[in-house]
């Protein structure tokens, strides 16, 4: 039996990977935006869980809200990139650094 | 149909930059100032429409299924995120001018940011207040990038992106921990259920649902330990959406702390209130410190941003009458202070030339007295000098800190103040003893000029009456019971 407990903890360790990610890749920026999505996605099961396991439809609208705005998200972090590849000719995290003090 | 009443307002904002985004399709670069004014107008006429919705409310009126809601607070903050838009818009006429980036997406994305703004205000539910976010980051991200062959500005913007992302993941993951304990997203079942709740201190749960909402915050308002992004941003933005998003937003960050901890989590204010004066403190220090070895003005004003915040937030977290209204005043003045400072770059630059550095400043008396005197009333208020505004300010929000008895704060506050004041009189002491290396003379309309000059009188007025100010946010808090 798959309690409430399960599922929290894979969104916790989704949660988790997403983050450590973000924070210890130094390569790739289409890596952080993969890891952003991931991010979402672990709320998103911690929302769909607890409304199942609640009997609360609510939890489930919220989900189809947060994947619209993660779609529009990523729009428009894909449009940024293609900038700063125009702009630089790489997208590596370690190349920006022109902003400093 | 008399369901949307309450959401008029935001209702005629989003038809209106529907019309302004179509309008602006059919203008050539030389009418683009038709854009420009139908964005004013539009501004202003949703001014009167929320000043003709709140006024005369006794007390909180939710509506649309207990999502959204109209207080006397949020009439006053709407009001001033829009009057402060208006100004920076004012403002970035000249600057978008200037430096070549005149088009009518500046505008439409700034209306985009105000209406998600606007929402955030009222939302009384945790997904109108996500959505409300969202509007307003999605649209500060492109804004940020609007110089798009800019290789500092599109960096800003990549890195504001996936900050921002975080930021609002971290908040999800709190309001979906909150969901699970609560069984509701509706702000005043939450705030009800927490209520009944007997040892809300020890509550594991709750704990780890606070800590995720209070480091999403703190990242949307540039907190330390969350504040990486803000100088970069701040220095990499073109000075326009600099102005635009260092002090409309804020207000709105404002409001949403408001919503979710003063309102929502009040009862569990045991278990955030020392998350949150931790941060606020540390940001004071950091803030202040690491200011003093800026030489870029952006960035100095970046790492001036965060230790304000700082001190709006432990007015927020004394959850006293007096520390909130203390704390609406200081973040309305701290909008208008910084739209000021900003906008006094923006007049000071030309065609092709922008004032980034502090050596830029130099003899800045001597070519423009007007000018210096205004900037030097909004360092001295920035500073916290009698007699301007920022004293009080600062003054309002050390005394509730004193009157919550955390008395060792309150030292810390006014010491790091004293150092705060030193780079902003460094600065003083460039535009007025310092020679200057070239004489540029001001071209500037008329408009930023005296947009300008009132900015820097109304920091003295407000200096000498802050009463006027203080009665409002006084009285909003009221009606709202806060």
């Amino acid at each position: 039996m798959i309690t409430l407990t399960h599922y929290l903890i894979v969104s916790a360790l989704l949660f988790a990977i997403s983050v450590a990610g973000i924070f210890l890749n130094r390569k790739n920026i289409l890596i952080l935006l993969m890891c952003i999505e991931l991010l979402l996605l672990s709320v998103n099961l911690n929302f769909v869980a607890f409304s199942h396991f609640m009997n609360n439809l609510d939890g489930q609208v919220f989900v189809f809200f947060i994947l619209t705005v993660a779609a529009a998200e990523s729009a428009i972090g894909l449009a940024i990139l293609v900038t700063i590849f125009r702009n630089r000719r790489s997208i590596n995290v370690e190349d920006l650094h022109s902003l400093k003090g | 149909m008399a369901a949307f009443e309450i959401a008029r307002p935001e209702i005629f904002l989003l038809a209106a930059l529907c019309v302004v985004l179509l309008l602006d399709l059919f203008l050539g670069k030389q009418s683009r100032v038709i854009t420009y004014l139908a964005t004013q107008a539009s501004l202003l006429t949703t001014i009167l429409l929320v000043y003709s919705s709140f006024f005369n409310r006794p007390d909180k009126t939710v509506g649309l299924d207990g999502m959204y809601m109209v207080d006397e607070m949020a009439g006053v903050l709407k009001i001033a995120i829009l009057l402060i838009s208006i100004l920076a818009f004012a403002c970035a006429r000249k600057y978008l001018r200037d430096q070549d980036m005149w088009r009518g997406e500046f505008f439409v994305l700034g209306m985009t940011a105000i209406l998600g703004m606007l929402i955030m205000v009222s939302g009384y539910h945790l997904l109108v207040l996500y959505l409300g976010l969202e509007l307003l980051s999605l649209s500060l991200y492109t804004l940020v990038a609007m110089r798009r062959d800019d290789a500092q500005a599109t960096e800003a913007a990549i890195k504001y992106f996936v900050l921002g992302a975080v930021a609002s993941g971290f908040l999800l993951y709190g309001m979906s921990m909150l969901y699970g304990i609560s069984g509701s997203l509706e702000l005043n079942t939450i705030r009800e259920y927490f209520t009944n709740q007997p040892d809300i201190a020890t509550n594991l749960p709750l704990m780890f649902a606070l800590t995720f909402i209070v480091a999403g915050l703190a990242f949307k308002l540039g907190v330390v330990p969350f504040h990486m992004w803000l100088p970069d941003v701040y220095q990499g933005t073109p000075t326009a959406v600099t102005l635009f998003l260092s002090s409309a937003p804020k207000i709105a960050v404002f409001a949403l702390v408001i919503r979710l901890m003063a309102e929502a989590l009040e009862p569990a204010q045991s278990a955030w209130s020392q998350m949150i004066i931790l941060l606020a403190l540390l940001s004071i220090g950091i803030g202040n410190v690491v200011a003093l070895v800026q030489t870029n003005l952006k960035r100095l004003f970046a790492y001036s941003a965060i230790a304000h915040m700082g001190f709006m937030l432990m007015g927020v977290v004394m959850n006293t009458h007096e520390g909130h209204s203390a704390a609406m005043f200081y973040i309305l003045l701290y909008a208008l202070m910084s739209a000021g400072t900003f906008a006094m770059l923006i007049l000071l630059g030309r065609k092709g030339y922008e004032v980034t550095q502090l050596e830029d400043l130099k003899g800045l008396s001597g070519r423009h007295p007007w000018f210096a005197l205004m900037f030097l009333l909004m360092l001295f208020s920035m500073a916290g000098i009698p007699p301007t505004a920022g004293f009080y300010a600062k003054f309002a929000v050390i005394e509730s800190v004193i009157q919550a008895k955390f008395i060792w704060s309150a030292v810390f506050m006014v010491v790091m103040s004293v150092v705060g004041a030193f780079y902003y009189l460094r600065i003083i002491k460039i535009m007025y003893f310092d020679k200057p290396n070239d004489q540029p003379p001001i071209e500037a309309d008329m408009d930023i000029r005296v947009l300008v000059s009132a900015n820097g009188l109304l920091m003295i007025l407000l200096g000498i009456f802050p009463s006027v100010l203080m009665e409002i946010c006084d009285l909003a808090l009221i009606a709202s019971r806060l």
